[in-house]
């Protein structure tokens, strides 16, 4: 059977449009989909029913016993962590938050290691952004800066930007220009009319010298600055002033160097500098397919996009310290509840330590780096495959991913109702 | 079998004509009946104001950019943040609070139903979200047609009936409740980063004015009979001079409907400045309210600000971007592909600024001048003009004379040059602001036959009762117990359940949204429809299939249907 207009549930583009085959329980075949989502959705490394670790072994338990360890665990603990979330649907969100709230616990998702700090510059100076299709029918401009889109989001490019005709633009290929800004060659920058290449650690200069450009002020620049000619960024900052509609995207690149937050903050600045002169945008290239969906969950239910701390009884957020990994790193929670993320393979060295010495339970479909340091896992439904469920793409526009066939597993959603319903009569109301 | 009676309640109810009297009120699964058994539970409203439950006909509490709002500003969130309690959740937030708050101080409030403002159509499944978590009211989604691109196509055809169809087929998709206009072809312009200064300029690319998009929209909506009308607004928000849309906007609107308006503007406030630029703005609220006054086929609501901290927040990306001009705080702006825009930027309405105390009389003058109080609609545009918690302050400016004077005095004192309020002798009464504050919005919004917004049996049984004895109180002096009193209801009813006591949640409570579609026959059913079907498909980034919101998201849905005349 072929299911049409199927949501791949891998990265933030969240593309809608695959088609995918179906047999019985299995895919055995996905068109239009990168190399990325026919591994999500042909890959098989599920477990086949909750584990618990006893010293050096693993024996299986019922989904009735793993439930109720896993509420034994947050509720005796006294600072309970709940993490990651990026890869479930937005109800398991939602239910995650309150149960963070009635434990009193800190809850934390995986943009907490990824875009938290442009969460942080937006904080402080807001997001000019629009939907990916604004972009597809009139950027005549793109910029991708600290990113390789065509690695890390393959279809970002022919879905939403360089190759993808829009209305104001019938051959989008050529009426587009493409700048490109890393500190090294990658295959987005093979592609671009503009490379942009800027020693490691530059990006705040290259931005505060193009925003000076773009002020009238060129001639406080440098002849070099961060590795990158006076000459070049004078012909960018022109480019992009000439530009009917420009976007830029960036990523990692700009969010995890030096200068974190306040390189995006700069970024932004240079955005809303250039909407005096036209028409321009900036987006962050979200990872995960939902990791926007976590912010926007945890948002509308605390007030707060990540990093939310209900041991008062409020909900508190400081970043830096209610942060998983700061959290982990001061060795403070005593249990660890992990949900469809995998901080085994991304936290340091000393917070995957923490976790492995604390009950951590992991609710997961796969087995992966953090099942090791962890005490107990649950496994679940993938959304988008086996399960539905609501997700965010990049730009904030959500949607429901489909079920391909009946599941043998319950939904993360149900697992953590189940835990909610037991801590919840523990606690009262 | 679910009964109630509250006994000795002093009910105003507008809409059946009620102005004040000593009643029983039974309520049996959830409305308003006849009688009840002896076994019904008991309420003692002890002669205390007793009115139907607020409803809210223009407020911003749920979806994207609300929630943008809140993710922008954890300054906000720290401002008005409650512990978890009994049945209420923890809350954050004081202009854009997070949903659970919205919902607690609205129901403190007495307030039983909200409309959400401006619901971008791609995005309407997070509104309808949200709304699952706003337990206490029922909740309606204005949805934004200001820019869509199938609309002009339609506008530039002169065919009515084909705007229509669209209308018919988003309405159904995403489960909204009313055509909502905002700055009509300003936010397709701000596409470009341009805006329209008048109701007669072009939209770039698109070849339609503000005025055809208003004028076909009006006409659509009646065709398909939906129960609200156009809810538009207007060009030129925040324009010094810009009065002059408004009035040529007001002129747009004809006789269609017998039985409520044809054209709904909201924030009226915002549109009602003289003057040419931010030096020499005066208060046209004379000028407008006369037109109104004229045109009983136009409601309006008021925008009034209050002094304070805010978040602003509309689909009107390009007014978003002059304001942030004048702020420089932070801006932020979210256009949506083929469809609308939005900007949210915080501000602080200061005494010390001349503009913002224009902007305060403004406000209140409409409502004064206005005659007929079913014309003018007591709202801040929440949280624009202010957090929707100052509603009981307004009450209490528009009751007493000595209480603006007293506000008055501490404003700028050129502002008395420049407003005509301080003349202004009228004190509402009671009854009035029980119309401005839900009856008039139960008629404007076309939910009144729904049993909204009134007390006779077979209404639904949303009750408030304010801890106030009208005969004991003078809110011409005594307004200081009239904010008290609104701000906290003795009892908040919704479905013939306590929800609230005292100011604090009781249930966890379950809402409703009340949705609309339209039926149309085959031949204008635009699923079916190849070329609608292609642009769809070229240059939406998600697929048709996908963009309907599926029932899921509606767990207590109430579909109004109605049948098109096409
Ligand atoms: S680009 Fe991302 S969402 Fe699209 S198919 Fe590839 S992995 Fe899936």
């Amino acid at each position: 059977m072929k299911v049409e207009d199927v949501i791949c549930p891998f990265c933030g583009c969240l593309c809608d449009d695959l088609v995918v085959e179906v047999e019985g329980e299995r895919v055995i075949g996905v068109e239009n989909g990168c190399t990325l989502a026919q591994e999500k959705f042909m890959g098989d490394h599920r477990l086949g029913h909750p584990i618990r670790r006893t010293g050096k072994e693993w024996t299986p338990v019922s989904y009735d016993e793993a439930i109720e360890t896993a509420a034994r665990v947050l509720l005796e603990a006294d600072r309970p962590l709940l993490y990651g979330w990026s890869g479930t649907q937005g109800e398991a969100q939602s239910v995650g938050v309150h149960l963070a709230e009635l434990l009193g616990a800190v809850i934390d998702n995986t943009s907490t290691v990824c875009h938290g700090p442009s969460i942080m510059a937006i904080q402080e100076v807001g997001h000019p952004g629009c939907t990916l299709g604004q972009v597809k029918n009139r950027a005549d401009l793109l910029i991708y800066w600290g990113c390789n889109p065509i690695d890390a989001h393959p279809r970002h490019m022919s879905r939403y930007t360089t190759y993808a005709d829009g209305f104001f633009l019938k051959d989008a290929f050529r009426d587009r220009k493409v700048i490109v800004v890393d500190i090294r060659e990658t295959e987005s920058s093979n592609i671009a009319d503009e490379f942009i290449r800027i020693d490691p650690g530059g990006d705040y200069e290259v931005l505060s010298a193009l925003r000076a450009i773009v002020r009238g002020k060129g001639a406080l620049v440098p002849a070099s600055v961060s590795g990158v000619s006076r000459e070049q960024l004078f012909r960018v900052a022109d480019l992009c002033k000439a530009a009917r509609f420009g976007a830029i995207f960036f990523g990692l690149g700009l969010t995890m160097s030096p200068g974190k937050q306040k390189n995006i903050r700069n970024a932004i600045e240079l955005t809303e500098e250039l909407n005096r002169h036209t028409k321009f945008t900036i987006s962050p290239m979200r990872g995960h397919w939902n990791v926007y969906g976590s912010n926007e969950v945890f948002t509308w239910i605390s007030g707060y996009p990540y990093a939310v701390d209900f041991a008062r009884g409020i909900a508190f957020y400081n970043p830096g310290e209610t942060t998983a990994v700061d959290i982990l790193k001061r060795g403070e929670c005593d249990a660890c509840l992990v949900v469809a993320s995998d901080p085994g393979a991304h936290f340091p060295r000393d917070c995957c330590a923490h976790l492995a010495s604390i009950p951590t339970i992991q609710i997961d479909p796969h087995v992966n780096a953090t099942t090791h340091l962890s005490h107990l896992q649950i496994p679940v439904a993938v959304t988008g495959i086996d399960a539905e469920g609501t997700a965010y793409r990049m730009d904030g526009v959500p949607i429901r991913t489909r079920s391909l066939f009946p599941s043998r597993y319950p939904t993360d959603t149900e697992i953590l109702e189940r835990i909610y319903a037991i801590v919840a009569r523990e606690k009262g109301p | 079998m679910t009964e109630l009676l509250i006994r000795n309640a002093y009910v105003i109810d507008p809409i059946n004509d009620i102005r004040g009297e000593i009643m029983d009120i039974p309520i049996r699964e959830g409305k308003i009946v006849e009688e009840v058994s002896d076994r019904a539970p008991v309420i003692d409203a002890e002669g205390y104001l007793t009115l139907p439950g607020g409803i809210d006909s223009h407020s911003h509490v749920c979806g994207t950019k609300v929630n943008f709002g809140r993710y922008m500003s954890p300054e906000d969130m720290r401002a008005g943040r409650t512990a978890r309690k009994g049945r209420m959740h923890v809350t954050s937030g004081y202009s854009v609070p997070t949903t659970f708050g919205n919902s607690y101080r609205y129901s403190a409030m007495g307030y039983t139903m909200v409309l959400e403002g401006a619901m971008a159509p791609l995005e309407a499944r997070h509104t309808h979200e949200e709304f699952t978590a706003t337990p206490h009211q029922d909740m309606m989604a204005n949805t934004l047609f200001d820019g869509n691109w199938s609309i002009m196509e339609a506008v530039l055809d002169k065919d009515v009936k084909r705007a229509a169809a669209v209308v018919a087929w988003i309405l159904n998709a995403v489960k909204g409740f009313a055509i909502k206009l905002t700055n009509p072809g300003g936010t397709e312009a701000w596409g470009w980063g341009e805006d329209l200064a008048g109701i007669h300029d072009e939209v770039p690319h698109f070849g339609v004015t503000p005025a055809e998009i208003i004028g076909t929209m009006i006409r659509a909506n009646e065709l398909l009979h939906l129960p609200h009308s156009v809810h538009l607004h207007c060009n030129n928000l925040g324009v010094p001079g810009n009065h002059r849309t408004t009035l040529e906007t007001i002129a747009l609107a004809p006789d269609l409907n017998p039985k409520r308006q044809s054209l709904y503007l909201t924030h009226v406030q915002f549109h009602s400045y003289g003057g040419t630029t931010w030096r020499d703005i005066d208060s046209r609220s004379e000028e407008v309210t006369k037109a109104v006054n004229a045109k009983p086929q136009v409601v309006m609501d008021m925008g009034q600000i209050m002094f304070g901290r805010t978040t602003t927040m509309t689909a009107d990306g390009p007014m978003e971007f002059k304001l942030y001009m004048l702020h420089h705080n932070k801006w932020s702006n979210h256009d949506v592909e083929l469809e609308t825009g939005s900007g949210i930027i915080p501000v602080y309405y200061t005494r010390k600024s001349l503009v913002n105390c224009i902007m305060w009389a403004i406000g209140l003058e409409l409502a004064l001048l206005t005659k007929n109080p079913w014309q003018c609609i007591l709202a801040t545009d929440n949280p624009n003009g202010a957090p929707f918690v100052k509603y009981p302050e307004i009450i209490a400016l528009l009751m007493s004379k000595k209480f603006r004077e007293q506000e008055g005095a501490l404003l700028d004192p050129r502002t008395e040059h420049h407003v005509p309020l301080f003349a202004i002798d009228r004190e509402l009464d009671w009854y009035e602001i029980a119309v401005m504050t839900r009856a008039a919005q139960a008629k404007a919004l076309g939910i009144q036959d729904l049993g909204r917004g009134h007390l006779a049996p077979g209404a639904l049984a949303d009750v408030a009762i304010y801890p106030m004895k009208t005969d004991q109180l003078d809110p011409a002096t005594q307004f200081q117990q009239v904010i008290a009193g609104f701000a906290r209801t003795r009892y908040t009813i919704k479905r013939g359940r306590v929800v609230a006591r005292d100011g604090e949640v009781v249930v966890d409570g379950a809402n409703s949204t009340i949705w609309v579609r339209p039926k149309v026959p085959p031949e204008y059913d635009l699923s079916r429809d190849p070329e609608f079907v292609k642009k769809f498909e070229q240059y939406y980034t998600v697929r048709m299939r996908n963009y309907p919101v599926q029932d899921t998201y509606l767990p207590r849905g109430i579909c109004i249907e109605t049948e098109a005349d096409l």
